[in-house]
């Protein structure tokens, strides 16, 4: 499928600064451009601005200054499925969706993310993984051109973990949105992204290319390649020291 | 014993579990303590017992002639004066049920004005900084004002008519649903609210989909609470000045000595004030079923 916006980037961010009351820059002259359908990760040590950046993204972060345009729609899945507990699956799913039907839409995303038998269940009773592809189907409704996934499969468990890799790519495969993931993971940045970036000291330290298709076997010698240079970028040494 | 079965990995099982049976609790698997103890079912009528015996000895004690019968008279005799209030229209008391109306009245409409107040006042703090800077100080020197200290400034500023009772009422009752509440929106998490956001809620759906649902529990405690306050009001209310309803019975029990009027007015303010906290525990369980669903999981 061609992506929609084509021409256009799906989000355009020039020189973008976010300090907080200390002075402190979390976010130092930032630019990142995403190209329609793109699938980036985006890694760093903690406190390196990862979330923020990905808030501004989504329009959360009135405080940022500097240039950042995302014309199209934007959908974001948190660490926390952050599903209303008062209301059934269904009814999340169709919050603020404004489709003419947008329960039959809402129902084939739950069915994509195999969860169409859970559509009146309330939240409570979930799995975390169940919650976290309910988040992923409230997304993906929305038909996002960008879609910012934060960390959304840290707190999982390792198989759990696996088979959401796969659904997500499934599902990125399908609906070509651009996706940017924030992770800790190296692994996972590298089985999912198409390009791997770095943040450091509030802006993008490296820009990796991951040209190996998919799917991608952990020890493909490529990868492993990459691993060795992305953990020398985030400041991590072959001993595993810092 | 234990020790010795944890030492000796390679020992027939039945070594611990044949020994003395009370003593390897520690070295059998750690279910056997609570499997072994029977749970013993539990009635709901259990719970009545106590109360229906203390009924009982009181009859008793009464019948046994052991209290005065003008301090105290029987719950049979109570039960009895109970009766005639509602069948006889006497010129003393009125009938019972005229008088439950007008306690009723001054209570839906003084509890209606204060729980209104209230979720006004909560909904303005609650959502802004500025409201909260404006509301939450007086409610908050309203709420260390004793409630029933201000019955006698209420007197000179309106008199003895059905004001001041209404009045005392709506305040008993706005100031826990108010604290509540606001405390209630205050308390919605965050997260939920940004992530509602970055779906494209407009800020009224926020507020019906996420702010006042999440707020929903705290504010249905403060609903009971308030209720609670405002019968105490309603019944401390009535005893001044009243020329009808269950505080006027009972002013008028006093005058003529008669504790049995006394009873039957107490014990109808009681099952009013259970019957409203029943229905507010109705409305929390329809309400909170999302919650009971982890239980049921």
């Amino acid at each position: 499928m061609a992506p929609r916006t084509t021409g256009e980037l799906t989000a355009a961010v020039r020189g973008l600064t976010r300090s907080f009351d200390d002075q402190r820059k979390v976010l130092d002259d930032l630019d990142l451009d995403i190209e329609p359908g793109e699938f980036i990760a985006m890694l760093g040590v903690s406190g390196t601005g990862k979330s923020t950046l990905l808030r501004a993204l989504a329009g959360l972060d009135p405080d940022v200054t500097g240039e950042l345009h995302v014309p199209g729609t934007v959908a974001v899945a948190f660490q926390e499925p952050r599903l209303l507990p008062w209301r059934r699956v269904l009814p999340n799913i169709t919050l603020g969706l404004r489709v003419p039907d947008p329960e039959a839409v809402a129902l084939q995303a739950l069915a994509e993310v195999g969860l169409a038998d859970k559509a009146a269940a309330w939240p409570l009773t979930l799995s975390g993984g169940e919650a976290q592809r309910a988040s992923l189907a409230r997304a993906l409704v929305r038909d996002p051109d960008l879609l910012l996934l934060d960390e959304p499969f840290s707190a999982l468990d390792a198989l759990t973990r696996i088979a959401m890799h796969e659904l997500v790519l499934t599902l990125w495969q399908r609906h070509r949105p651009a996706v940017l993931l924030v992770t800790h993971d190296v692994d996972e940045a590298l089985q999912l992204a198409d390009r791997i970036l770095v943040l450091a000291d509030g802006h993008i330290a490296a820009s990796v290319p991951v040209e190996v298709s998919r799917p991608r076997d952990r020890d493909n010698p490529a990868l492993i390649e990459l691993r060795h240079q992305l953990l020398a970028e985030l400041g991590v040494t072959k001993e595993g020291q810092s | 014993m234990p020790k010795t079965a944890q030492y000796t990995t390679f020992a027939p099982p039945q070594a611990p579990i044949a020994s003395a049976r009370p003593a390897p609790v520690k070295a059998g698997p750690a279910k056997a303590g609570p499997a072994r103890r029977r749970r013993r079912r539990n009635h709901w009528w259990y719970r009545l017992i106590s109360p229906i015996a203390l009924v009982l000895i009181w009859q008793l004690v009464c019948s046994a002639g052991l209290i005065s019968a003008q301090k105290l008279q029987a719950p049979s005799q109570v039960w009895r004066t109970a009766v005639s209030l509602v069948t006889h229209n006497s010129p003393a008391y009125g009938t019972l049920q005229d008088a439950m109306l007008v306690s009723l009245q001054r209570m839906a409409i003084g509890f209606s004005v204060g729980a209104a107040v209230a979720v006004v006042f909560a909904l303005i703090a609650g959502l802004s900084r500025l409201g909260e800077n404006a509301v939450d100080p007086p409610l908050q020197i309203l709420r260390t004002l004793p409630l029933f200290g201000l019955i006698p400034l209420f007197i000179v500023w309106f008199g003895i008519g059905e004001l001041p009772k209404i009045i005392l009422i709506a305040l008993g009752a706005a100031i826990p649903l108010y604290l509540n509440m606001f405390a209630g929106i205050r308390s919605v998490d965050a997260k939920l609210v940004e992530g509602a956001q970055t779906l494209g809620l407009s800020r009224t759906e926020l507020l019906r989909h996420v702010i006042l649902p999440g707020a929903l529990p705290q504010t249905l405690v403060g609903l009971r609470q308030s209720l609670g306050v405002a019968w105490l009001a309603l019944v401390v209310a009535e005893q001044v000045n009243a020329n009808a309803g269950l505080g006027f019975l009972i002013s008028q029990g006093t005058q003529f000595l008669n504790t049995n009027v006394i009873m039957v007015a107490l014990v109808v303010y009681a099952i009013l004030g259970l019957i409203t906290d029943a229905i507010v525990r109705l409305l929390e369980r329809r309400a909170l079923t999302w919650r009971r669903g982890l239980l049921e999981n």
